[in-house]
């Protein structure tokens, strides 16, 4: 089938693209923009007047729950939320259950994945065998089996040792490395950032060293052994200049920032409020405003979901005993754009950072509208105000902290591989 | 949280929420934070009256006559289970004692489970003690409207009570508060009593307020909570008028947070002499049970300026006046 | 109003004067209720030149209304001086209208110990009793519409003024 998106802005930052034009879709594949290409008969016209036109995102860290968790959320209910957001291609980390440390976790998610039809699914391998943190997982045959890249998601590991031979192997198969900053000896169990609220709440505190720590072990480790790092989830201010200052000197890294961390602090926990509970915790002002610089400047390329979704009673509990994690698929191009909003990127620039930026980092082919690209699209309404309410979210969790939030621009089309996956009631 | 600009707020207190009335009578009893200073002298009056009921033949009044208060302890505390006790009993009140092991939580029943459980039978006031920093807040916010909670401790957060019968007992010396200066010592950092005090005193328009201790048990930025911080006795004690001392856990020798009991009680603990920099009309406290020889010496503990005794005599009273108004207000609504 | 309430606790004492001869009483204890009640008793105490310390109750622990207007948060201390066994007791308050107060204040007092005896005496004797309670020394009888009330402010000067209450349920 022939389709013609006409006359919406298309912003694709990879190719330097923004302007009010027409885009080509073949079949599966972006056939042309501004003029069809020869020979194209349009079967279909997409009206975009209005509109943005943008890559289909990438987010780069999304929990799926399934296998092992299918009470919180299944590969079918949250692909199908990744649609109604936009999003084309999400990675999912290793730390299911079983975790994903063979082919034949990667093989059933795909399988699952590719049945719901909504959304491309990838996966991160374990970096360890059942992410236990002592011996290496089979990482050849992981990415034989698919694997982007390889994780111990938030699971600890025995000693520095492991973790230089680890980054050793996985660069020798070619895998990146998708690594948490994060020191468990010095977060010592806590739930909340070690600071003034931790200590008016009397929450156990995680103290900012417990990720610049790490992050300064991980940047010697990569400096000794050239592995092609990528740090996830940076939460502190000191962090992301530490990362900055190693990229500049030329260390092959990159970072990324979950959403939620450009918009929340500390003080958001405010009496006890268990869907600000989060790991890496919610920091302080002067860490989101070193975050938002980081995003700015490119430091951190990739802002990611960082989606868990829970049941009602994973929440319901004291602060301390509930669990960690934000339902986050569907607010991410909202917090995305109102960054833009908020002045602290430009469009181009924020759209990269949940479209090209994520898939170079995965070494992917997406998050691009160029010519012959698979035809993962996205398309907006830049004008509509919404009221994010949870129990209307289609993810399976409704463990959201912006509820009631306001926000401009909303999801009417999701195209995956020319295929119209989401489109919003209203739309025609 | 709301829209808008949603990153802009500065950090302030939390608000009273749902520990009042509509008409800001004490309906829950969580955290002294955020309550106003008018309430808490309430609390103190009320709790004077309550405090000439033990000199009465029949040392109960029939207030809660017909009430069922439930102490709902999921952490063992025979100590602070026994005060509450003792307080609903002499207002009257059945009392249901329910020591819930929490591993007995992990097999299935949830927290919310049990609180349905105990509603439907048709009690008025939960008292809780819980291991986690703001289970009090959770149980209230879901209970049933007819239920007052109190809570008698939750993991490091707050002890509201402990804290009203320090005040009440500072206030029966040293009624101005306005002059004192108040030295609390030992592990801030683990002690929801500490946190509470601190709470109290400030609402109370305390002179100074200062915490002593190691810097392993110093909470970070306990300044913004309006103490001064000291690492030294000498420094910490000179010239204070009340000396609230802390019970140090034996398990915080593991974890390296302090090397000894016996290098604690050297650096930190309160013996006579180092009481000697302290005003001589100087008071001292104790929330109880005492480590002898770890935080205080004996020769403090049992000479003639410890009040340690009075406070535990006044927490029945306190815990009498809290109780009653909770269910109070409700009736009162 | 045209009472004086000087003249009335006058009256009253001579009355308690004259119970205490005839019926032989030995050092009487007085109590007052708070806050009416002590005020009087002060005086009565004063002119009676009774010995033991003057006793004072505040019945918001003792009231049977609790569950309905909650806790006073006014409550006083209640300070009785010595031992209530085998003791006359002069009981006094400032107004006697459905008898609760003083339901209550008996209860107290009995929490407290035995007394041989407990004699009421009131300042104003209204009507609209719901308790078979009787006072034995009454300053002035007053007949009032049920929703009027007789209150006693007070301490200096005290004085009695009729009060239209809006609503129903009197106090106690």
């Amino acid at each position: 089938m022939n389709l013609q998106i006409s006359q919406g802005r298309v912003i694709d930052p990879a190719h330097g693209v923004d302007r009010i034009t027409d885009l080509f879709v073949a079949d599966d594949r972006i056939a042309g923009i501004d003029n069809a290409p020869p020979g194209f008969v349009v079967d279909r016209k997409l009206d975009a007047r209005g509109r943005i036109v943008i890559p289909g995102l990438v987010d780069i860290a999304a929990r799926l729950r399934e296998p092992g968790q299918e009470h919180k959320a299944t590969i079918a209910s949250e692909t199908h939320a990744a649609a109604a957001a936009g999003i084309t291609s999400l990675c999912c980390p290793p730390d299911t259950n079983p975790v994903i440390d063979s082919p034949a976790e990667v093989e059933l998610i795909q399988q699952r994945a590719h049945a719901a039809g909504f959304c491309r699914v990838h996966t991160i391998g374990a970096l360890t065998a059942g992410l236990k943190g002592q011996t290496l997982s089979e990482m050849a045959a992981l990415k034989a089996a698919g694997c982007v890249g390889v994780s111990n998601a938030l699971q600890p590991l025995a000693n520095p040792l492991v973790l230089r031979r680890a980054m050793e192997y996985a660069a020798s198969q070619g895998l990146t490395l998708f690594l948490h900053p994060f020191d468990h000896a010095l977060a010592n169990q806590g739930c909340a950032h070690e600071g003034t609220i931790a200590t008016r709440l009397g929450l156990p505190g995680i103290p900012t060293a417990a990720e610049t720590a790490a992050v300064g072990q991980l940047l010697a480790l990569v400096e000794q052994t050239g592995a092609r790092t990528h740090f996830c989830r940076l939460s502190t201010a000191r962090a992301v200049n530490m990362v900055a200052r190693a990229r500049y000197d030329g260390l092959p890294i990159s970072a990324d920032v979950c959403a939620h961390q450009l918009f929340l602090t500390e003080q958001d926990i405010g009496g006890f409020n268990s869907l600000c509970h989060t790991l890496p915790p919610l920091r302080t002002r002067a860490d989101l405003e070193t975050l938002r610089k980081g995003v700015a400047h490119g430091a951190l390329a990739v802002i990611c979901s960082d989606h868990q979704p829970h049941e009602i009673d994973a929440k319901q509990a004291p602060f301390p005993a509930t669990e960690a994690g934000i339902s986050a698929l569907e607010t991410l191009l909202p917090l995305t754009l109102r960054l833009v909003e908020e002045d602290v990127l430009s469009l181009p620039e924020a759209i990269a950072r949940v479209t090209s930026g994520p898939a170079e980092v995965l070494g992917i082919a997406a998050g691009t509208l160029g010519v012959n690209q698979t035809a993962d699209i996205c398309i907006y309404d830049p004008d509509e105000r919404w009221q994010l309410i949870p129990k209307r979210i289609l993810s399976h969790g409704k463990n959201t902290p912006f509820s009631g939030w306001s926000f401009t621009g909303r999801v009417t089309h999701t195209l995956l591989g020319g295929r119209i996956v989401y489109q919003v009631d209203s739309a025609s | 949280m709301t829209g808008g600009a949603v990153t802009m707020r500065p950090p302030g207190p939390l608000p009273a929420g749902i520990q009042l009335t509509p008409d800001g009578q004490l309906r829950h009893f969580l955290t002294i934070e955020g309550l106003p200073r008018a309430l808490l002298l309430e609390i103190l009056d009320t709790a004077e009256s309550f405090a000439g009921v033990k000199n009465q033949a029949v040392k109960k009044v029939p207030l809660l006559r017909g009430k069922t208060i439930v102490n709902l302890f999921f952490e063992a505390s025979t100590r602070t289970r026994t005060t509450f006790e003792l307080a609903a009993k002499r207002l009257s009140a059945d009392v249901l004692n329910l020591n819930i092991n929490t591993t007995a939580t992990v097999k299935g029943e949830s927290l919310l489970d049990t609180l349905r459980n105990l509603e439907a039978m048709y009690t008025d006031m939960f008292v809780v003690r819980h291991a986690d920093s703001g289970a009090a807040q959770f149980i209230a916010r879901h209970v049933a409207p007819h239920v007052s909670v109190i809570n008698a401790g939750d993991g490091r957060h707050a002890h509201p009570t402990q804290a009203m019968l320090d005040m009440f007992t500072i206030r029966r010396h040293k009624p101005d508060f306005s002059r004192l200066c108040v030295a609390i010592v030992g592990d801030i950092m683990h002690s929801r009593v500490a946190r509470s005090q601190i709470h109290a005193l400030s609402i109370l328009g305390t002179g100074e307020v200062r915490v002593v201790g190691p810097k392993t048990l110093i909470p970070a930025e306990v300044e913004n909570l309006g103490v001064r911080v000291f690492h030294s006795m000498a420094d910490g004690l000179k010239d204070a008028d009340v000396i609230m001392m802390l019970r140090l856990q034996k398990e915080r020798m593991q974890g390296a947070l302090l090397p000894s009991e016996h290098e604690y009680f050297q650096l930190y603990g309160l013996t006579e002499e180092r009481l000697s920099v302290a005003k001589e009309t100087a008071i001292v406290m104790h929330p109880g049970p005492i480590n002898r020889g770890v935080e205080i010496g004996s020769e403090v503990a049992d000479g003639s300026r410890s009040v340690i005794l009075q406070q535990v005599t006044y927490g029945i009273a306190v815990r009498m006046a809290v109780m009653s108004m909770a269910i109070g207000a409700r009736a009162g609504r | 109003m045209n009472l004086q309430v000087c003249d009335l606790v006058r009256e009253m004492s001579e009355e308690i004067q004259k119970l205490i001869r005839a019926g032989g009483i030995e050092r009487p204890l007085m109590v007052g209720i708070h806050t009416g009640g002590v005020w009087i008793a002060e005086r009565l105490h004063a002119l009676l030149g009774i010995e033991d310390p003057l006793g004072t109750l505040d019945i918001s622990f003792y009231r049977d209304d609790f569950s309905r207007v909650g806790m006073n948060p006014r409550v006083k201390p209640s300070h009785l001086p010595l031992s209530v066994d085998g003791r006359h007791i002069i009981l006094v308050d400032d107004v006697l209208f459905t008898g609760r107060t003083i339901r209550a204040a008996l209860n107290e007092i009995f929490d407290y110990g035995r007394p041989a005896r407990v004699t009421l005496a009131v300042l104003i004797e209204r009507d609209g009793r719901e308790l078979p309670i009787e006072a034995r020394v009454v300053g002035h009888k007053l007949k009032l519409e049920s929703r009027q009330h007789v209150k006693l402010s007070g301490p200096n000067p005290l004085e009695l003024k009729i009060v239209n209450a809006p609503g129903g349920g009197g106090p106690q």
